[in-house]
C-alpha cells in the first residue's frame, strides 16, 4: 500500500502545483501511515521534489507522452499505481489533470473526488472535503471503493517544506500507438500570467465602461505580475476574450489575492472567485454586493483609484 | 449523424444554496432548476448540427420525474426526442455508467455534455461515460467541427487552445466559447407546444453500486467585515495588503 501523487511539469520544468499536490501527499501518506510516491513524466530536474516530502519518485520518460495525451497519461499514471499497489491516487486541479481524471479513475476502477480542499477527515471510511455547489458550499465524500482518486482544489493546502532523503526510480512503461485523439496544433499567448498560475488576478467588470479603458488594468496587472480577468458581461459584451471570463461558468479564480474593479459582485461571480484568499473591492457604489464578500474596499471612481494605485504600487515595489 | 446531449437538472445559478436534515440533503425549498449552463452550451451546438448538417437531436437526464421540465425545455429548444433512466443520480460514476448503457443501446455517434454540472462539480461525467465505453473524448471543449466520421475539436489549454483531430464515436465536454452566449435560445411559444408532443421515453436504470456517497453538506464560514479604505489613502492599502495579509 502507498500513496501516488502526479507532480505534472510544463515542458518539463514543475509550477507550485506539483510541489502543493506533493505536500498534501506527504500529509495524506503521514496520516494512512503509508508512503509516498511521487510520479513524473518527461520532467527535467526532480529534486526539489524531495522539499516537500517525495521519499520517492518514480520517473516515466516516454517520448508518446509529448505532447499530452489524457488517455495515455491516464495509462502511464494507472501502470505507476498498479506496480506501486498505490491506493490513493492524487493529482492537481490544472486542465489537463481534470481532462485525464476520469478516465483514470474507470481504469483503476476508483471512486473520484474532484475540487478536494482539505485533508481527509478520515482515513477509514476514507473521507474528504470538497467544494461544491460552484464554491457555495462544501460536502463531505466517503469513498466505497478500495482504490481513491483525488484531484487537489489549486491553492487549497499551500505548499509545506519537508526536506526529506529522496530516492529516485526510472519506470518504463508500454503505451498504444495511438489514442485516436491527436494534437494537430496549439496556441498560446506568450509571456502572459495565466488565471490558473496566477498569485495575483486583477478584473474589470462593467463599470469601466468599455473596451478602450482596459489600459490602466493591463498596467496594474504588470505592476502586480498579475493575470487579467473579467465579468461575465464584459466577455459577453465581447470587451474582452472568454478565456478571462472568472465566475460561474466562467474559470475559477484560487489566487491569493483577487482585485475586482467596477464588478458589483453578483452571485455567480462571487461563487467563481470565492476560493481566492484576499479579496479587494473597487467600486463607486458603496452598495455593491461585492463589497459584504470582500476583505478590503475602496469606494472611488476606478478611473481616480486605479491610476493612483498604479503610481503608489510603483513607488512601493522600486523601494522593496 | 445521431447526437445525444446530456442534460443534467440544476439549481438556477442565482440560487441560495441551503441544506436540511442536519446538512445531509440540499434543500430546495424556493429553489428553480435549469439545464445547466455548460449542457445547454453544447445543446445549442447540437441544434447547429441538427439545422446544417441533419443530425438528429435526442437530449437524456439520470433523475427522476422531477427533471421532467427541464428536459421539456430542451425539447422546446428543438431536440428530437428525450430520455429519462428512472433513478437518482447517486454519484458521477453511476450516472456515466447509466449513460454508457443509453448511449450502448442506441449507438450515438457524438454524445455532448457540458464539462461539469454547477450543482455538484465533479466534473467527471463525460469522460467516465467514455472510458466505460470506449468511445475518444475531448474535454474543456471550445470549438467543434464534425466532417463525416472525422471531427475537429478545440480544447482550452492553460494560456491558449489546442486543437485536436479524432473521429467518431466521440464524447466531447464542453463550455462557453462552442457557442456564444448570445447564441443561446429561448423556447417560443411554438417550441413549447411542439415540446410537449415530443416523445420522453422513460427507462430503468441498470444495476450498479455508486463508489462515493457524500456524508453531509456545510457551509462556507460568513466572512468578517469588510475593511474600507479611504480613496485619497491607497498607501493604506498597500501597507495592508503587505502587512497584514502578506499577499504582495
Amino acid at each position: 500500500m502507498s500513496i501516488l501523487v502526479f507532480a505534472d511539469n510544463s515542458e518539463g520544468k514543475f509550477k507550485k502545483n506539483a510541489f502543493e499536490v506533493t505536500s498534501y501527499g506527504k500529509k495524506v501518506a503521514e496520516l494512512a501511515n503509508t508512503n509516498l510516491v511521487v510520479l513524473t513524466i518527461n520532467a527535467d530536474d526532480t529534486s526539489e521534489l524531495a522539499s516537500y516530502g517525495a521519499e520517492k519518485v518514480l520517473k516515466i520518460s516516454n517520448e508518446k507522452l509529448t505532447p499530452f495525451n489524457a488517455k495515455a497519461y491516464a495509462d502511464a499514471i494507472q501502470q505507476a499505481a498498479d506496480k506501486e499497489s498505490a491506493d490513493v491516487v492524487i493529482i492537481d486541479s490544472s486542465i489537463n489533470s481534470l481532462y485525464l481524471a476520469p478516465i483514470l479513475a474507470v481504469n483503476l476502477e476508483a471512486g473520484y473526488a474532484s475540487n478536494v480542499v482539505a485533508i481527509p477527515t478520515s482515513i477509514n471510511p476514507f473521507t474528504v472535503k470538497r467544494k461544491t455547489f460552484s464554491s457555495k458550499a462544501f460536502n463531505f465524500t466517503e469513498f466505497k471503493t478500495s482504490k481513491k482518486l483525488i484531484s487537489l482544489a489549486k491553492n487549497s493546502f499551500g505548499l509545506v517544506e519537508n526536506s526529506v532523503t529522496s530516492s529516485e526510480e526510472d519506470f518504463s512503461i508500454t503505451l498504444n500507438d495511438d489514442f485516436n485523439v491527436n494534437s494537430t496544433s496549439v496556441e498560446k499567448t506568450s509571456g502572459k500570467v495565466t488565471i490558473a498560475d496566477a498569485d495575483i488576478v486583477v478584473s474589470g467588470g462593467r463599470g469601466l465602461k468599455g473596451a478602450e479603458n482596459w489600459g490602466m488594468i493591463e498596467d496594474l496587472a504588470e505592476v502586480l505580475g498579475a493575470a487579467i480577468a473579467c465579468s461575465k458581461p464584459v466577455s459577453d459584451l465581447g470587451w474582452r476574450p472568454h478565456s478571462e471570463h472568472v465566475g460561474q461558468t466562467g474559470k475559477p479564480v484560487a489566487s491569493n489575492l483577487y482585485i475586482a474593479i467596477g464588478i458589483s459582485g453578483a452571485i455567480q461571480h462571487l461563487a467563481g472567485v470565492n476560493s481566492s484568499k484576499v479579496k479587494v473591492v473597487i467600486n463607486n457604489d458603496p452598495e455593491a454586493p461585492f463589497f459584504k464578500a470582500a476583505d478590503y474596499g475602496i469606494v472611488g471612481d476606478a478611473f481616480e483609484v486605479v491610476p493612483k494605485l498604479i503610481e503608489k504600487l510603483k513607488d512601493f515595489k522600486s523601494n522593496q | 449523424m445521431k447526437i445525444l446531449v446530456c442534460i443534467s437538472h440544476v439549481p438556477d445559478t442565482t440560487s441560495k444554496i441551503n441544506f436540511k436534515d442536519d446538512n445531509t440533503n440540499f434543500d430546495n425549498n424556493g429553489v428553480q432548476y435549469v439545464i445547466n449552463p455548460y449542457d445547454e452550451f453544447m445543446l445549442t451546438r447540437a441544434m447547429w448540427f441538427k439545422e446544417k448538417q441533419g443530425a438528429t437531436v435526442t437530449v437524456v437526464n439520470i433523475g427522476n420525474a422531477s427533471t421532467e421540465p427541464t428536459l421539456r425545455k430542451a425539447l422546446a429548444i428543438g431536440a428530437d426526442n428525450a430520455i429519462r433512466v428512472n433513478t437518482e443520480a447517486t454519484d458521477g460514476f453511476f450516472v456515466a455508467k447509466q449513460l454508457a448503457e443509453v448511449i450502448k443501446n442506441d449507438a450515438y455517434d457524438l454524445v455532448l455534455a457540458g464539462k461539469e454540472s454547477i450543482d455538484y462539480n465533479g466534473g467527471m461525467v463525460p469522460g467516465m461515460t467514455a472510458a466505460i465505453i470506449d468511445y475518444n473524448f475531448v474535454n474543456a471543449c471550445i470549438g467543434l467541427e464534425v466532417n463525416e466520421s472525422e471531427a475537429t475539436v478545440s480544447r482550452e489549454i492553460d494560456g491558449g487552445k489546442e486543437i485536436l483531430s479524432t473521429k467518431l464515436p466521440l464524447i466531447v465536454a464542453g463550455q462557453k466559447g462552442i457557442v456564444e452566449e448570445k447564441d443561446l435560445r429561448i423556447p417560443n411559444m411554438r417550441g413549447i407546444m411542439m415540446a410537449r408532443k415530443k416523445p420522453l421515453q422513460v427507462i430503468d436504470p441498470v444495476a450498479f453500486e455508486s463508489t462515493t456517497a457524500t456524508v453531509s453538506y456545510e457551509k462556507p464560514e460568513a466572512k468578517s467585515a469588510c475593511k474600507m479604505v479611504d480613496a485619497d489613502n491607497i498607501e493604506e492599502l498597500i501597507n495592508l495588503l503587505h502587512n497584514e495579509v502578506k499577499v504582495i
